[in-house]
């Protein structure tokens, strides 16, 4: 069952990496790299469970909090201007 | 109890697919703002499917997840909502073919009444 899974969030994130790599304008990227993190994150919730480790939940609760504060980041970065 | 296990399994498996659909809609949709649409959505419902999965297999781990879930789903759209207002205030036009563009009428109705 684990096998089934893991497959199938490892070819979701080589999908989002090849937007990551290839994405033709900056905003491209910046999408690519929210959909990338919250797979991870989700990807530590399942990998919780299948190694019994209580540990990766706190580590996964961190990370989606640091990867929705540097998608704020960047993209009012790209907004540029006044504001 | 057995049920539950097979409950939570079963949303884990549907949660992984939903991410899978989530990253093939960002190949293949044409547009950026398409993009956004299929990455977020499909994205905010698989992580919630799987997160809220592992904790009916494990039952003591349930308010934790159900925390990380809710967080999930609470930040995922303003993330959305942050890069689409950027990239259209930073110049990207969306494709020829989507003909309705409501934030463009509401800004310039905004700036006759500014001037008015």
């Amino acid at each position: 069952m684990f096998d089934l899974v893991f497959i199938l969030i490892f070819i979701a994130l080589l999908l989002g990496a090849y937007r990551f790599i290839k994405g033709p304008s900056s905003s491209d990227r910046v999408v690519a790299l929210d959909t990338l993190t919250t797979i991870v994150s989700v990807a530590l919730v399942v990998g919780s469970l299948f190694f019994e480790n209580y540990i990766l939940l706190d580590i996964s609760f961190v990370f989606a909090a640091l990867s929705f504060t540097s998608v704020i980041v960047i993209s009012r970065y790209l907004e540029g201007g006044r504001s | 109890m057995i049920i539950l296990t097979f409950l939570g399994y079963v949303l884990i498996i549907m949660g992984s697919i939903f991410l899978l659909l989530g990253s093939l809609g960002i190949v293949r949709m044409p547009d950026l703002y398409n993009r956004i649409q299929a990455g977020t959505k499909a994205t905010t419902l698989g992580a919630l499917s799987a997160i809220i999965g592992v904790g009916l297999v494990e039952p003591t781990w349930f308010f934790k997840t159900l925390i990380i879930a809710v967080f999930i789903v609470l930040t995922n759209p303003i993330g959305s909502h942050s890069i689409a207002r950027s990239s259209y205030k930073s110049g990207l036009k969306p494709v020829v073919s989507s003909k309705i563009d409501e934030y463009k009428e509401e800004n310039l109705t905004d700036e006759r009444s500014d001037s008015a």
